[in-house]
């Protein structure tokens, strides 16, 4: 008997007996002899509860997380502060342990928090429908692409090369079996090459997909940017960053047909990248060709309130090969923890989180660039994050840095060759003035003493 | 029944933008402490969003009311037996909830320096190994974010294999019985579907499967199966069946979501399998989420291997006086490359892998070994009883970890549909078993009971489904307007797809 079962030596007993059976090996006789492991695994034996924390503690000592050292790395996820109802509620019992809401009428908690999450992400995105939750951000851009062949028939995606390099590979990885073609379109001045793009859309492109910030945390001007789509019958897909919608212009109002984005920055932990959930919006005319879950309200018989899961038509259990997606997860407990979050900030705590991000952002930047040996990357406006250019390898001035205590940002080199020397930095309410300088001031001399070769 | 509305009822819902009103907050945000500047002076006014998305104002206190509230209109798996078919209820151990929340996996952040994120490698390193023992198969991805994922990541690599060997194939053989997924994924990955018939016991047709194969010569990239099959019965032919489509030059591809059955008495490597998905969620006790988060790692064959996801998680020997290290390998020239962001569900590795490093291999066996124990007996006491003859077995012998109940006669001769029966479940403060699937059995319960449950609660379940049936004999519209107790009672689904309602909308 395991710590996770009940079955007495007497229970097994009554129960081979109700079985008819005299042991419970009997029951495996229908595998073919040989298909019979006949040993057993390879495995360590099972450990106490308190030696499992220790094992599992000791590994955790090993890795640099965000409180043993400054965390000024971006690129998709945030370390941000996540409120402890966000805890206290997404650990609740009733949240956590329960499956997929098949059975309504006893998953009207379950239901209405999607319900009222799907409400938030419309008001973020300002597009009237999302879904329940997808997987995390690249995959729901590759869900996007999908859903934009279905609706246009066509086969080519335009995308920037500011979109998230995770984003754009996941997208080829599908492209490869849906059969599409991906384009890429350059940057210029840390901004998607508007005319490059224009260039590159035709009647034969499925999508445009931007990003925006995009990866540089450059604000693009998606509106004139979409305008290429609009003209050749392409949908434009905006992937942006949740929290930055507290203060930019939502994709729906710049002609965007799909928004959609990584979830992590609200109400989720870093969790070294996952899981988190993605968000996924787009315009009425899209309902039925919507990937995931998505709840709707109704009524019982007796004319009470209630929601269910709309629109399952659409789905895999339903539609089998014609299902408009094979996903089944909503990323629920996820999107409950956004929810919350959303909540505890409101309508006026989201926004001057926004602005508070920017302003720190904007001085952050301005404090690097003044700084011997960084420059900016570009000068385009940003939110949250910004990009600048070191004199000295990035790599050897990061683990300068990081002997200081500080994770300083993302080397860009990792993903973009032409960007070696490369850094992203990104900033959460929880980088203070304080950091930011220190930063500064430790990238200065990390810089300095790479240039004149001091031993590190 | 009198229908009196119980004080769940009576408060009728109301979302958590209802309870809104101007003014009300509850974050205390931190001061900039920097030389502010208006916002258009950094960002051009065109850019930026002239009025805040309209968020709900509350403070704390009815936040955590409103969302504690909510949660008392759930039924979970820590309030009772949840027997649902092919999803593997099994208790989630608090435990791992303890060690995914350590600050050293729940805010490292994902782009950490792989020297400075050594535990973390690690943990993902052991994990592989552990699945890769578990399954039989040598090399393992944990990429994949769910069971779905792991299915399209499959036919990837599928793809990509015949790729690398000039070769073009176009389709997929799934049984017409499989798990919804298996035809969508398929879709997905650019093949086309041939459904292969199911035998009265649930397995592989086996004359079916070679006529699809002849008809389809050269053009088969892949059988995707379960095993133990959709009726929780193993198929024995299964090591013919790996002959015939290795044979015919496709891969054969495991559908993980039944592991739970044989962990430790039978591996899918060893049945001939070359790809397999794992559910986290299932089989290694992740908590569902009430739909999601999960995990869908896959483990593969060596002819498989040098087209897995990119990056993976690798082991260097050490030299010089260290111990070993870990990396992330992104060079790999002939990988399907990422199936998604970052290193995949992490949280989910960590629980899972505490869950393995409890139990320990006889551990796993012995709760599989238990599983099917507690399938077999709940089978037994029911066909004991009334649902003998109502709600026969779909194929009377053994099973595995879950059997398939039909509800035909049940319909034929009390008027009650599998779903009456389910609603009826839930006033008996059950949930009930997964129903209509799989499709080949008429009014389908499909019930896994797990290990995790005592017989105690077989033995209740088994007694409120011989009440049903039993008060359906007198009185059959007591289950045929079920449920009466719960939060709301039968919903209207017809009108959320006809015209749905999919937001709050709202004012101001």
């Amino acid at each position: 008997m395991t710590r996770y079962t009940s079955a007495t030596p007497d229970d097994r007993r009554e129960m081979l007996d109700a079985i008819g059976v005299g042991s419970a090996a009997e029951l495996f006789e229908q595998i073919p002899e040989p298909l019979r492991l006949g040993r057993p695994l390879a495995l360590p034996d099972g450990m106490g509860e308190a030696e499992v924390y220790e094992r599992l503690a000791a590994l955790a000592e090993r890795n640099a997380d965000a409180e043993a050292q400054v965390c000024f790395v971006g690129a998709g996820m945030y370390d941000h502060y996540v409120p402890a109802i966000v805890d206290a509620i997404t650990s609740r019992s009733e949240f956590l342990t329960p499956y997929t809401p098949y059975q309504p009428e006893i998953s009207q908690g379950g239901l209405q928090v999607m319900f009222e999450f799907q409400t938030a992400m419309s008001e973020l995105t300002g597009l009237p429908v999302s879904n329940a939750g997808l997987y995390e951000g690249p995959s729901s851009v590759a869900s996007a692409g999908y859903l934009a062949m279905g609706a246009t028939k066509r086969r080519r995606f335009v995308v920037s090369r500011g979109v998230h390099p995770h984003s754009r590979e996941t997208l080829a990885t599908y492209s490869v079996g849906y059969g599409a073609e991906v384009v890429e379109v350059g940057l210029e001045g840390g901004l998607t090459d508007a005319a490059a793009l224009a260039e590159a859309v035709d009647g034969e492109t499925a999508a445009v997909i931007l990003q925006s910030p995009n990866f540089l945390g450059a604000v693009e001007d998606v509106e004139a940017l979409g305008a290429a789509a609009k003209e050749h019958g392409a949908l434009l897909i905006v992937a942006c960053d949740p929290i930055t919608l507290s203060v930019l212009k939502p994709p729906g109002e710049c002609g965007a047909d799909i928004a959609l984005g990584e979830g992590q920055p609200l109400g989720n932990r870093l969790d070294f990248g996952g899981p988190s959930f993605g968000f996924f919006c787009a315009t009425e005319a899209q309902i039925r060709r919507m990937p995931g879950r998505i709840a709707g309200e109704t009524e019982d018989v007796d004319g009470r309130r209630g929601f269910v899961l709309a629109l399952q038509t659409r789905e895999q259990h339903i539609r089998r090969e014609k299902a408009t997606n094979n996903i089944c997860t909503a990323q629920a407990l996820n999107a409950l923890g956004a929810m919350v979050h959303l909540a505890w900030l409101g309508r006026n705590g989201f926004r001057e989180l926004g602005e508070l991000l920017v302003q720190r952002t904007a001085y952050a930047r301005e404090r690097l660039a003044a700084v011997d040996g960084v420059e900016l990357l570009h000068t385009s406006p940003v939110a949250r994050e910004f990009a600048v250019r070191l004199d000295a390898p990035v790599e050897k001035v990061l683990d300068r840095v990081a002997e200081r205590g500080i994770a300083a940002g993302y080397p860009l080199g990792r993903e973009y060759p032409e960007l070696e020397d490369g850094l992203l930095v990104a900033i959460t309410e929880r980088r203070t003035k304080a950091q930011i300088d220190e930063l500064a001031e430790a990238l200065g001399a990390a810089v300095a003493a790479e240039r004149e070769g001091v031993a590190a | 029944m009198a229908l009196t509305e119980t004080p769940m009822q009576a408060e009728r819902a109301r979302t958590i933008y209802e309870k809104s009103k101007p003014g009300r907050r509850a974050a205390a945000l931190p001061a900039s402490e920097v030389p502010e500047k208006p916002l258009a002076d950094l960002i051009p006014s065109n850019l930026l969003r002239s009025e805040p998305p309209r968020l709900p104002e509350i403070a704390e206190p009815e936040i955590v009311r409103h969302y504690n509230r909510l949660s008392r209109r759930n039924f979970d798996l820590d309030s009772g037996f949840y027997p649902l078919g092919s999803c593997t209820m099994k208790h989630n151990p608090r435990l791992n909830e303890r060690v995914a929340a350590l600050p050293g996996y729940a805010r490292l952040h994902p782009a950490q320096d792989p020297r400075r994120a050594q535990g973390a490698l690690e943990l993902m390193w052991l994990l592989q190994e552990s699945l890769s023992e578990i399954c039989g198969l040598p090399h393992v991805s944990l990429q994949p974010s769910a069971g779905s994922h792991g299915e399209l990541a499959g036919l990837l690599l599928t793809r990509a294999y015949h790729a690398d060997r000039g070769e073009e194939r176009t389709k997929v053989l799934a049984p017409d019985t499989s798990h919804g997924t298996n035809p969508a994924s398929v879709t997905m990955a650019g093949y086309e579907v041939v459904k292969v018939a199911t035998d009265e016991q649930g397995g592989v047709e086996m004359d079916d499967l070679r006529a699809k194969l002849a008809e389809n010569e050269g053009e088969v990239a892949c059988l995707m199966l379960t095993n133990p099959n959709t009726l929780g019965v193993f198929d024995e032919n299964i090591a013919e069946i790996a002959k015939l489509i290795h044979e015919a030059g496709g891969t054969l591809y495991y559908d993980g979501a039944n592991l739970n059955a044989v962990m430790g008495h039978s591996r899918p490597g060893d049945m001939g399998f070359d790809i397999v998905h794992v559910n986290l969620h299932k089989s290694f006790s992740q908590p569902h989420g009430g739909g999601g988060p999960g995990a869908g790692p896959i483990a593969v064959s060596d002819r498989i291997e040098p087209y897995l996801p990119r990056p993976q998680v690798v082991r260097h020997e050490g030299s010089n006086g260290h111990g070993p290290g870990f990396d992330l390998d992104f060079e790999r020239p002939k990988s399907i490359g990422r199936l998604r962001g970052f290193q995949g569900n992490f949280g989910v590795f960590v629980r899972s892998y505490a869950y393995i490093l409890s139990l320990g291999g006889d551990g796993l066996s012995e709760a599989s070994e238990t599983a099917v124990l507690n399938a077999n007996y709940l089978k037994a006491r029911l066909k004991a009883g009334r649902a003998g003859e109502r709600l026969p077995i779909a194929f009377d012998r053994h099973c595995m970890h879950e059997f398939v109940l039909s509800g035909k006669p049940m319909k034929r001769d009390l008027g009650l549909a599998t779903l009456d029966l389910a609603k009826r479940l839930l006033d008996f403060g059950f949930h009930p078993p997964t129903v209509y699937f799989p499709l080949l059995v008429e009014e389908a319960l499909m019930v896994e009971p797990t290990e995790t449950e005592t017989k105690e609660s077989l033995d209740a379940f088994a007694e409120a489904i011989e009440k049903i049936l039993a008060e359906a004999e007198d009185n059959p519209d007591l289950a045929k307007n079920a449920p009466y107790t719960t939060p709301v009672r039968r919903l209207d689904e017809v009108k959320a797809t006809r015209q749905p309602v999919v937001r709050q909308q709202l004012e101001g």
